[in-house]
């Protein structure tokens, strides 16, 4: 992998790839929706070689005091030790915990789950939305496969049936998520001054900076995250609006 | 739209700023906008702990986030959470491009931030303390980085919110900035705007940065420059410190003071 | 400014304070020193600090930063440890120094001698550095200058300000040696020995010195202060 560093970087200053993928086009995408029954909702999602599990586990507890009348939304990411030679088992890294805040961030700016409506009884008693992300394979861009894996999963959720204060899990209810929006993201990664999308390990290992634009249904920009140890331009940063805005509208189809 | 505390659009919050407020670091600073409070210190470069995480090409700047408990109206719980590991690790990430850390291998550079008060905008106020600090410290730089969110309140590009309007606005921009070589260090969002508004925000709060830049400068000069405020008690003190770290004892059978008050 | 074909805008003047990031001269015709960097046409500093154009040469004098060891310096430094190769010693700098045997003035025959005996843990030595990279630091005792402490006082100053402290050939150091009447020895990294009559008078010459590092006519600033003393 590291002898293969230097290559990466000469063909991406000529702006190519070394699996002569273009610079907007995306590793294959395929999204399996519910593999795990026991989930309340989940979804497998396979990029390139890339595989990521989001599963959504429902539960009942106390509203923030400051948000006493909304359900509450947790996003959690574990990079499981299968998934990579690099990844151990401890707290999550920085890594784990960025991925995490930005699917979370991306899910409720966009306000895709109205969480209004996961209300019970105010000051008491809400829906709790535990979305856990698995990483299975890591081959790069793990923002784009888990944030995707994340949403088609919180769409697929069938509520549990609640009796009093208990859950019977084993009952699943016809009812869905009160969801009304699909963020997308997409990921750059810029390398010799060139902007790439989503990369792939070799790409992230050799990446000046990165950059991740969220947007909704109707094109708005709900979230972005820029990270790596280089800047961006202004120019650069206007550019990737450009092009997310073009490439979300394809990638939301797939979560159609 | 008219703001709260009757402020311009494109107005930063009061603003100010002091290196060198602690004298055992190598390097530190004040920053204050509006009523957020962040300190800074930086230590080295010195020897990396642990080993594992020694760079062999390059310094490791390893960067500490953290909030004092006193510093929310709720009193925020001591200790790492997922925020501020987050803020942690992108503060790094915004400095980073700045240092030339090339120049020292194996070592580590130490930087740490904690916030004092929050009242909006910690993570702008704790990069611009960082990077007084840091050339406070002597670490070769690129050039300074600035820091100052924007956002959309109405149909006004606000810049640099404070906690009231942080409720308000579309969107919460913060960038971090260096203007000389006119590049973004620091981006993130959370809010929903249109690909339009998102680039006059994102404009607003460049030309925010290259206002705290200045102020940043002049906080420099005002500690090191020549024409500095007479230079103050701290440093006095600062060469009254006995040699630090493990050096500290004194020869065998020498004098065991290593003070330099004057007594006489 | 002209040299050449070019045109140099000198933007920053010899002994003007700058800033990390700040444009000190627009020019191909000049080399960037030390605390300097080019980029695109021009000369920037890397830190604060003044301005020091020698020849075609610009740098900057930094004022503040932890000592980076430069081979020739002398440094003060206290042993750490013992090894079968030499001695391991803390110099408070970016890195631990090593004082190999042969580094040290005699032959040592390490299978019959305890190196303890020449330096052992807490010693306090006056050292030169032989050779420093980023990756090892080696000091030696071979310098006429090289010794042990056994007695007197250190105090430690900014390493940026070491040059200062001594001044031009000396100017400054022999001043103080002269009007306090100790015995100074000035390690670079930034730790000052001493030993004499008024020991007092150095400690707040170094005081002064800190202090006004900056300014212009320092030396006589501090005669000055020695003479009313």
């Amino acid at each position: 992998m590291i002898i293969q560093n230097q290559h990466v970087l000469n063909m991406a200053s000529k702006g190519q790839r070394i699996d002569n993928r273009g610079q907007d086009e995306y590793r294959e995408i395929d999204i399996e929706r519910n593999p795990v029954e026991k989930a309340e909702g989940s979804a497998k999602v396979t990029l390139g070689k890339t595989i990521v599990i989001a599963g959504i586990k429902m539960g009942i507890g106390k509203p923030f005091s400051d948000r006493p009348d909304e359900g509450v939304l947790m996003v959690n990411a574990e990079f499981s030790p299968i998934a990579s030679p690099n990844f151990e088992i401890g707290p999550p890294g920085d890594d784990a915990v960025e991925l995490a805040r930005v699917v979370d961030r991306g899910i409720r700016e966009s306000h895709a789950i109205d969480l209004r409506k996961l209300c019970i009884e105010k000051d008491e008693k809400v829906w709790m939305v535990n979305v856990d992300i698995h990483i299975i394979n890591h081959s790069g861009n793990l923002i784009d496969a888990s944030a995707m894996a994340s949403i088609a999963a919180l769409w697929e959720v069938r509520l549990p049936e609640l009796k009093g204060n208990e859950i019977n899990y084993d009952k699943k209810t016809s009812k869905r998520l009160p969801m009304t929006a699909k963020p997308v993201p997409v990921t750059f990664v810029k390398m010799e001054g060139n902007l790439f999308m989503d990369p792939g390990l070799e790409e992230e290992e050799v990446m000046e900076a990165r950059l991740t634009v969220t947007t909704r249904d109707n094109g708005n920009i709900v979230s972005l995250q820029k990270g790596g140890a280089k800047p961006f331009t202004q120019d650069e940063i206007e550019n990737a609006f450009a092009l997310a805005e073009k490439k979300t509208k394809e990638l939301r189809k797939l979560l159609n | 739209m008219k703001r709260k505390d009757k402020r311009k659009p494109g107005d930063l919050r009061s603003v100010e700023i002091k290196a060198g407020v602690i004298e055992q670091a190598d390097g530190s600073a004040m920053v204050k906008m509006g009523r957020t409070i962040a300190v800074a210190a930086v230590y080295g470069p010195r020897e990396m702990h642990p080993r594992r995480m020694r760079k062999s090409e390059r310094a490791f700047l390893k960067t500490t986030y953290r909030m004092a408990p006193f510093s929310t109206t709720d009193r925020c719980r001591p200790g790492r959470s997922r925020r501020s590991q987050e803020i942690s690790m992108v503060t790094r990430e915004a400095l980073e491009p700045a240092i030339f850390l090339e120049e020292f291998p194996k070592t580590g550079i130490y930087l740490f931030i904690e916030i004092i008060q929050a009242d909006a905008g910690t993570r702008t106020a704790g990069i611009n303390a960082a990077s007084v600090a840091l050339a406070d410290a002597g670490i070769p730089m690129r050039d300074l980085v600035a820091s100052v969110a924007a956002g959309k309140i109405g149909k006004d590009y606000f810049l640099d919110l404070e906690y009231k309007e942080e409720e308000e606005t579309a969107a919460d921009v913060p960038v971090a900035y260096m203007p000389r070589t006119k590049e973004i260090t620091l981006l993130q969002m959370d809010g929903d705007l249109s690909v339009k508004d998102m680039k006059g925000v994102l404009q607003t709060a460049i030309k925010g940065c290259e206002i705290m830049y200045e102020k940043q400068k002049q906080a420099l000069r005002e500690r090191w420059g020549p024409n500095a405020a007479d230079v103050k008690k701290e440093l006095k003190t600062k060469t009254a410190k006995p040699p630090s770290g493990t050096l500290r004892g004194t020869p065998s059978g020498a004098q065991a003071s290593t003070k330099t008050e004057k007594k006489r | 400014m002209k040299r050449g074909v070019y045109m140099s805008e000198m933007i920053k003047n010899d002994r003007e304070f700058v800033l990390p990031g700040d444009e000190i001269i627009n020019s191909m015709d000049y080399l960037p020193g030390r605390s300097c960097f080019r980029d695109g046409n021009s000369i920037y500093s890397k830190r604060l600090g003044l301005v020091s154009v020698r020849g075609r040469v610009i740098s900057v004098i930094s004022l503040s930063g932890v000592y980076v060891p430069r081979g020739g310096d002398m440094v003060i430094g206290k042993v750490e440890d013992i090894h079968s190769a030499g001695w391991v010693v803390n110099i408070e700098s970016v890195g631990e120094a090593f004082l190999p045997l042969s580094g040290v003035r005699e032959f040592i025959d390490t299978t019959k001698t305890d190196l303890s005996k020449f330096y052992a843990v807490g010693d306090v030595i006056y050292a030169k550095i032989n050779s420093a990279n980023p990756h090892s630091i080696h000091l030696s005792m071979q310098d006429p200058r090289a010794r042990k402490f056994r007695s007197g006082r250190i105090v430690n100053m900014s390493p940026a300000k070491v040059p200062r402290l001594i001044g031009k050939e000396g100017s400054m150091i022999n001043v103080i040696k002269d009007k306090s009447g100790c015995r100074i020895n000035v390690g670079q990294n930034g730790l000052v020995w001493f030993e004499g009559e008024k020991e007092d008078l150095v400690v707040d010459a170094i005081n002064l010195v800190e202090k006004d590092a900056a300014r212009d006519g320092l030396t006589n600033k501090v005669s000055l202060m020695l003479n009313g003393k």
